[in-house]
């Protein structure tokens, strides 16, 4: 396994210790410096996760009663219309990776099939960007843990679904959560939280979102040797600018930031020790928790039963 | 890239895969055995932010000036505008800016 050549291999701490979030999108033309395939890795932290702040104010506040689960047909147009903003992004960071696949020499069948199975954003940046010279047991194994650490999120949030979905037949509920992103999870987990039951607003919202997810690597794979400098006009803000912008009216005061602020806390300092994927899923398990031990406030108090 | 589908490549896609559903899968079944008490309910509804804080919070603090300063005027624009679209523009806008002036990041 090629290590020194490629920085990139230590993903953790090294990615981001030296590009900033700023340079994103950026660098397709000089797809051997590897700080610049570091960049590409972090648009899906961009792209694909800072859209919870914005829903993260109304998830906290659930008091309504929740239904079970049901299908009816209603909720898929209202479920597409919930992760339309997140298309521009996902089409973005596709195109991206398809442009960085492109550097890899991995031939576009193999970008599509890599897309359509593993699913996984940030985790197919991280694995791709990690890809040794010749794949060997042991490099395999590497890279399964690299998904693991990057995608083990995904389990937090199909455990929450777990109310929603837990009521249908595990026919149905099992197949919906291999729909389960960030974006699409938390679109559906705003809507629940709103009192909704109908399951194809999860389903139908992440069905678009696959199959956009699907089709957003074939420009990028084309066109990664005509993409010159998209940096330069500031394309790389446009996620974090719409996320940014999400989070102003999420915002319902500090009592019920104290677990973001946990999170935060915790990411950064595993991110600083361990190197890694692990601050996320450890942050987000430290935030969680705090939420759990802290008493309810009188705006958030549960029917009292136990 | 002689082959369309090299074999080995193939290979570690699947047990990508593999991994990618057994989590995502997996938490949902886990679940199952949790009994929902208030408790854990306040856990599930705090996971959204948390799980964004942890994952993004990091890359931002290791952002540059310019990523910070764009996605500061991004908010500004949307506590003035309310308006996700022009705080879009704003922060491209800045970003842009401030790299034609020679700022680096």
């Amino acid at each position: 396994m090629k290590r020194g050549g490629d920085a990139a291999f230590f993903i953790g701490r090294s990615v981001f210790a030296d590009s900033g979030l700023v340079r994103a999108v950026i660098g397709y033309s000089e797809a051997s410096a590897a700080h610049n395939l570091h960049d590409l890795a972090q648009l899906d932290l961009i792209a694909t996760c800072p859209q919870a702040f914005a829903y993260a104010g109304f998830v906290m506040t659930s008091k309504l009663t929740k239904a079970p689960a049901y299908w009816a047909k209603d909720a898929i147009w209202p479920g597409i219309v919930a992760i339309g903003p997140m298309l521009p992004g996902t089409l973005a960071f596709g195109m991206a990776f398809g442009a960085l696949c492109a550097q890899k020499q991995f031939s576009l069948a193999e970008v599509e099939v890599m897309m359509a199975f593993v699913y996984g954003g940030l985790s197919q940046f991280v694995a791709v960007q990690a890809w040794p010279d010749h794949l060997t047991t042991s490099s395999i194994a590497t890279l399964a843990l690299l998904t693991l650490t990057v995608n083990i999120r995904f389990g937090l949030m199909s455990a929450s679904l777990r109310s929603w979905f837990g009521t249908l037949p595990r026919r149905q509920s099992y197949p919906s959560m291999l729909l389960v992103t960030d974006g699409g999870w938390l679109a559906a987990t705003r809507y629940r939280d709103h009192g909704g039951a109908n399951a194809w607003f999860f389903v139908g919202g992440g069905l678009v979102l696959y199959f956009v997810w699907l089709v957003a690597a074939i420009p990028g794979y084309v066109l990664a040797e005509q993409l010159a400098d998209p940096k330069k006009y500031g394309v790389d803000l446009a996620m974090p600018a719409f996320y940014a912008a999400m989070l102003v009216p999420a915002w319902k005061g500090l009592r019920r930031a104290i677990p973001w602020g946990v999170a935060g806390i915790v990411a950064l300092v595993v991110h600083w020790l361990v190197p890694g994927w692990w601050f996320i899923i450890i942050g987000a398990i430290s935030g969680a928790v705090s939420a759990g031990l802290i008493q309810p406030d009188d705006t958030t108090r549960e029917p009292s039963h136990g | 890239m002689a082959d369309v589908l090299r074999s080995d490549v193939m290979l570690a896609f699947a047990v990508m895969t593999a991994v990618t559903v057994a989590v995502r899968l997996g938490g949902f079944w886990l679940m199952s055995y949790v009994p929902v008490t208030p408790r854990v309910r306040r856990m599930m509804d705090a996971l959204p932010g948390s799980i964004i804080v942890a994952a993004a919070l990091p890359v931002a603090v290791n952002g540059g000036p310019v990523v910070m300063f764009a996605i500061l005027a991004a908010i500004v624009a949307t506590i003035v505008a309310r308006n996700d679209f022009i705080a879009v523009i704003v922060g491209m806008a800045v970003a842009a800016a401030a790299r034609a002036a020679g700022f680096g990041g």
